[in-house]
């Protein structure tokens, strides 16, 4: 889509400029927030000794091998859930896509459990593969699902095939774990979704992937607006749409593999960060997925904060705050919206 | 001029109209479901032939196949076929309501509410029988009402339900992962295989309160008479031919969920059969609408199946009869899907 830029656009451009900057800002600080806050409350002072100096002590340790990696790991995981959501919800043309309710974290699970419940592999190096197996596999179940038919792929039809398919795929999972318990008790942990009690080493192995789905996400971004006109214009205007799915696909692949891999099935921030975001980076993917990046891991991060102070001295994980945030927020805009009159 | 009437015929017509084919196939569905019944009670640890069985039913067997059979069996075979029959009628009920193959209680997220009532009940009261049941029928109950509250605006319409049944639904997933990830191994365990549904638990003292329940609220809903299918009509055409659209509704809903957590007290939230049976039934039916008597036969017949298979296809295993019934529901559920959009 070639447009002649005028000074008109410019503003526009400067004014989405600052907001996304300040909203960097404010990432900077829910992340000291995350290395201050918790169950044990440390000073400032102790916080900045131990990132900056390595000081020794009690406190020291619990920011440095407890904390970092928390927030880096979070860091990751809001950054990956958010962007999977955005991608799918421009690539599938609907604003209700979530990898939670297109059945796609359940896919990731299901692959899981396979392979620590029968292949005894407990390493996240290991079961990562399985992940972005499962996502994959998901993925194409929903879509090939969804879109049967001539009526092709709408919202609703997607919805009700991911829902479907994530009841069936929790199912079996459900039941491989009841007769494998060593499965099971490895992956209640894992199942609510939560950022904590996991190595530095977690949010390393899944570094480069998700480094890698972010920029093939945003590579795409340029092509996503024309496929938002719908598949007729956007060919017409010369986007190859069968190039676009594809890397968006492969994309929400490596992103939600990783990071349901790492911190398990965190609910709802791919729902609401992109929804959320649209209304101050308009309608140009481009903005909107920047946006996303800085965005989902204020969300995640924040979520993982009140989830720390709410029950003190015990713990929410994060998926249970993001699923208690984000159902009032899909249930408001479903009673809001104008979609299935039928 | 005499006028010619042409020649005097007299045709006999029955007053009703007999439907044939629900009447064979209901007929068809419950001979297979207590055949079934019959195979279920012959076979286990010990193998008892269909004629001994029977013999035993009847109070004239021996005095050990009266003890396998209908000390130790029986209640599970009931339990079975009367749970079935629910599920099938609140499957049919909640697809007419909201006109949808895909609005069955599991999918818009009742099952969840009655295993988080059960998990809360058992945190906070204790272990046992009753505690159990309060917990799923009050969970069941407040998530159906929590539910149609959140999707009623200006009457309750069928995607709506649905989607306020998933955020529901995953708010309270996420309660009972939290009450799982808190409890140790064995507890966790146990309350996982029950959150899937099970019939290993049956006795003879929960036969009682699931045939009452069900044969009572099977009474009012044939006093209720056609206004389901009224209602699969649409809200227009069902109000045009005098029914209080609203109301009626309410009333279906309530029953759907008693029946459903009346399940779910019994052996759990056993999922998919209410998806499953009202729409098989309708194909081997031929009705143009959900209809509640084969629906009920048809849910009786497969969970009496999956519970057979569950309980002797992994041996010595026992799975719970709801991951069985949940890997043969989504196939169906699939073909579904696929029905749907070549039709479209």
């Amino acid at each position: 889509m070639v447009l002649t830029r005028t000074a008109s656009d410019a503003r526009p451009a400067l004014r989405r400029g600052t907001v996304l900057a300040a909203w960097l800002a404010v990432l900077g600080v829910v992340c000291l927030l995350s290395v201050a806050i918790g169950t044990r409350a440390i000073a400032p002072a102790t916080v900045w000794d131990a990132l900056v100096h390595h000081g020794a002590g009690a406190d020291q340790t619990v920011v440095r091998d407890l904390r970092v990696p928390r927030t880096v790991l979070g860091l990751l995981a809001g950054v990956a859930f958010g962007l999977s959501g955005a991608v799918i919800q421009a690539v599938t043309r609907n604003p209700l896509a979530d990898t939670q309710i297109l059945g796609i974290n359940a896919g990731a699970g299901l692959f899981m459990v396979l392979a620590i419940g029968f292949l005894g592999r407990t390493d996240i190096d290991q079961y990562l593969w399985f992940g972005f197996g499962g996502v994959a596999f998901a993925l194409v179940g929903v879509y090939a699902l969804g879109s049967a038919g001539r009526g092709g792929a709408t919202p609703i039809r997607l919805t009700l095939a991911g829902v479907a398919l994530g009841a069936v795929l929790d199912g079996i999972s459900a039941g491989v774990r009841l007769v494998r318990p060593r499965a099971f008790d490895y992956l209640r942990f894992w199942d609510a979704g939560t950022i904590a009690g996991r190595p530095i080493e977690v949010a390393r192995t899944i570094l480069p992937f998700v480094l890698a789905g972010a920029v093939l996400a945003l590579l795409v971004a340029g092509s996503l607006n024309a496929v938002a006109l719908g598949d007729d214009l956007a060919r017409s205007l010369g986007a190859n749409i069968g190039r676009t799915r594809l890397l968006a696909v492969l994309a929400v692949m490596l992103l939600t593999g990783a990071a349901t891999a790492a911190a398990g099935p965190i609910g709802f921030i791919g729902l609401m960060v992109p929804q959320v975001v649209r209304r101050f980076a308009g309608p140009d993917q481009r903005w909107i997925f920047a946006y996303t990046v800085v965005c989902g891991p204020v969300l995640l991060l924040s979520a993982d904060i009140v989830g720390r102070v709410v029950i003190r001295p015990g713990e929410l994980p994060v998926g249970i705050v993001t699923a208690f945030v984000g159902a009032p927020v899909l249930i408001w805009w479903i009673r809001r919206a104008k979609v299935g009159t039928r | 001029m005499s006028l010619d009437f042409g020649r005097r015929t007299i045709v006999l017509r029955p007053v009703t109209r007999v439907p044939v084919r629900p009447l064979v196939v209901c007929g068809g569905l419950v001979l297979a479901a207590l055949a079934t019944a019959v195979l279920a009670l012959g076979t286990g640890e010990v193998d008892i032939p269909p004629a001994a069985v029977l013999r035993a039913l009847a109070g004239s067997g021996s005095g050990a196949d009266h003890l396998v059979v209908v000390e130790w069996r029986l209640p599970r075979v009931l339990l079975a076929l009367i749970l079935g029959a629910a599920l099938g009628l609140a499957g049919a009920i909640f697809q007419a309501l909201t006109r949808n193959p895909l609005g069955s209680p599991d999918v818009i997220g009742f099952n969840t509410g009655s295993f988080t009532g059960v998990l809360v009940a058992t945190a906070t009261v204790g272990t046992g029988y009753y505690v159990t049941v309060a917990g799923a029928l009050a969970g069941g109950l407040l998530t159906a009402a929590a539910v149609y509250l959140f999707a009623y605006r200006r009457g309750v319409q069928g995607f709506r339900l649905i989607i306020v049944g998933i955020a529901v639904g995953a708010v309270l997933t996420s309660v009972n992962e939290w009450f799982i990830m808190r409890a140790d191994l064995t507890v966790a365990l146990a309350a996982s295989i029950w959150g899937q549904g099970t019939l290993n638990n049956a006795a003879w003292r929960g036969v009682g309160p699931a045939a009452i329940v069900l044969g009572v609220l099977a009474v009012v809903l044939l006093a209720m008479g056609p206004r389901l299918s009224l209602l699969e009509m649409g809200e227009d055409a069902a109000a045009a031919l005098g029914v209080r659209v609203e109301r009626a509704r309410l009333a279906y809903l309530v029953i759907g969920v008693a029946l459903t957590a009346a399940v779910a007290a019994a052996a759990g939230p056993i999922s998919f059969v209410s998806l499953a049976a009202p729409q098989l039934a309708r194909r081997l039916t031929g009705t143009p609408g959900v209809a509640l008597v084969p629906a009920a036969a048809m849910g009786a017949l497969l969970l009496i199946v999956s519970d057979w298979l569950a309980l002797h296809a992994f041996a010595p295993t026992q799975l719970p009869v709801g991951v069985l019934t949940v890997a043969v529901g989504g196939v169906y559920f699939v073909g579904l899907l696929l029905r749907q959009g070549r039709k479209q």
